[in-house]
């Protein structure tokens, strides 16, 4: 057996000489500090990513799209075929760890300035995969064609709609209509399924190609810490092995989630009836949605909504631009003020997510 | 060759190829991306006109209650009020879009999704919604209730 391998690896190393790729590999070391912990979201992410990979291609074997059918027929996965019900629970599931270990992961390399010179190309990419993140999470959620699902587009495509200028179109563009009909359905469906995995792909790409090449960022307090040598850990096999534990115990939560905790499926959603009583988007864009109750109709002369998604919009790409105005973090000074915007945005997001659930 | 060592016949030749070669690799984008763009667009529905529906019989409709009828791809709310007036607004929330619905406890039409309200008369009385409900008018023949779009 270990002659067989032996001679495939030096069949192909050979043609394109896999020993420098090897060597380069066995080469990464990841620093250890007291903050280390924070290097295993990124990880974490990519696994749930290829969970909703292999289970989205699952659901795809029976899925149909379409008014009539979509509804059905994730009734008939989850009735009918074996383990539908879990490969569905599992899908859904995933979506929703698969955002929040990208949020953590987000928030750590923010606080840990990590964005910083020479990384600024990593955090724009993982900045867009996260946007991708959100696209994939509302379009997904239209897909089984239930009520609430159905009020979250609608409402989530006529935010878009109220952009200046270019709104207009663009709700045209996503719903493929004036109204969110079986044609937003077949778009969503597109985009889930074919358009946005295509991107990610390749952001991802890129992603792990930058980090695996720049090696991993340490905050720049830790990198002053007391005295001692810097201590690292070997990537390869080291770090990778707390990695697969780390996605294994991640696993196992999942299957008790999906378990214990099945997706429900909810009603049909109909065009002619009313929106249900206590109906609130997915718990990423709850601190939003809370934000737009609270705002009023007229604001001065804004229309209160266009003022919210204004500075909500604002405020994304100022997060996204970061690493071009934090000038200070890229100097390797500390910079408390990145560290005062991230400590009041994650409490905006936590007191508004809370709001959102028990108002 | 070097821009300084042109005489002004090559330079214009130059100039000339530059400009056909730009105009053209333009046009040549113009003509993938036009159509592209122009696919994305969704094509106009011919939609059916429609000016008035039956909203069923007035015995029928309670006091007190609201019902949602289907006005050609719109949704429009029908309310008795409890001493049984009969009023018509279009069923879509001037905020985003929601559908909204008759809430008894208030006596007010209300919208699930932001918590807006409408009093009895369409005009929206509180939360974000920023204009009143459209009004259609409602047309009472004998048993039959109908409703229409007001001119």
């Amino acid at each position: 057996m270990k002659q067989r391998f032996k001679k495939i690896y030096s069949w192909i190393d050979e043609r394109v000489h896999l020993e420098d790729v090897v060597n380069y590999m066995g080469k990464k070391y990841v620093p250890l500090h007291s903050h280390s912990i924070w290097y295993y979201f990124g990880g974490v992410s990519l696994f749930l990513f290829i969970i909703q990979v292999v289970t989205g291609i699952l659901l795809l074997l029976y899925y149909k799209s379409g008014e009539e059918f979509a509804f059905e027929s994730i009734q008939f996965i989850m009735s009918k075929v074996e383990f539908g019900w879990l490969i569905r629970s599992i899908h859904s599931w995933t979506a929703n760890l698969f955002i929040l270990a990208a949020m953590v992961h987000m928030f750590s390399v923010y606080f840990g300035k990590a964005y910083r010179k020479p990384r600024e190309v990593t955090w724009l990419t993982g900045m867009l995969m996260f946007f991708l993140a959100l696209g994939f999470g509302f379009s997904g959620y239209l897909l089984p064609w239930n009520e609430l699902a159905f009020f979250a587009t609608k409402v989530g495509t006529d935010i878009a709609g109220i952009v200046p200028l270019a709104g207009k179109p663009m709700m045209m563009f996503l719903r493929g209509g004036e109204e969110v009909t079986g044609a937003t359905l077949s778009r969503f469906f597109g985009f889930h399924v074919a358009v946005l995995p295509g991107l990610f792909t390749v952001l991802l790409g890129i992603h792990l190609l930058l980090v695996q090449r720049q090696g991993m960022s340490e905050p720049i307090e830790t990198g002053h810490e007391a005295g001692v040598e810097r201590r690292t850990m070997p990537f390869f096999p080291n770090f990778l092995l707390r990695d697969l534990l780390f996605w294994l115990i991640v696993l196992n939560l999942l299957a008790i989630l999906a378990v214990f905790f099945p997706w429900e499926l909810g009603r049909k959603a109909d065009p002619f009836a009313p929106a249900p009583a206590g109906i609130r988007p997915e718990w990423y864009f709850l601190f939003m949605f809370q934000t737009l109750k609270f705002i009023p109709a007229k604001l001065l002369f804004l229309d209160g909504e266009v003022l919210g998604i204004g500075l909500f919009g604002l405020g994304g790409l100022l997060w996204l631009l970061v690493p071009f105005w934090d000038r200070k973090s890229s100097r390797g000074e500390q910079n408390r003020f990145i560290n005062y915007i991230g400590l009041f945005i994650v409490l905006y997001i936590l007191i508004f997510t809370v709001l959102g659930w028990i108002l | 060759m070097n821009e300084q060592t042109l005489n002004p016949t090559q330079q214009s030749k130059r100039d000339f190829l530059k400009y056909v070669l730009t105009g053209g690799v333009l046009a040549w984008a113009a003509s993938i991306l036009y159509p592209i763009f122009a696919y994305l667009k969704p094509p106009k529905q011919s939609e059916v006109e429609v000016s008035s529906v039956k909203a069923g019989k007035l015995s029928e409709i309670e006091k007190d209650s609201g019902k949602i009828v289907k006005f050609g791809t719109k949704p429009v709310i029908l309310i008795r009020s409890a001493d049984g007036n009969l009023k018509a607004f279009s069923a879509t929330c001037t905020h985003l879009d929601c559908t909204v619905q008759y809430r008894k406890d208030y006596g007010l039409i209300w919208c699930a999704c932001h918590n807006g309200k409408y009093d009895l008369n369409g005009r929206n009385v509180s939360g974000p919604p920023p204009r009143p409900l459209d009004e259609y008018r409602v047309i009472v023949q004998g048993e039959e209730v109908s409703i229409s779009k007001k001119s």
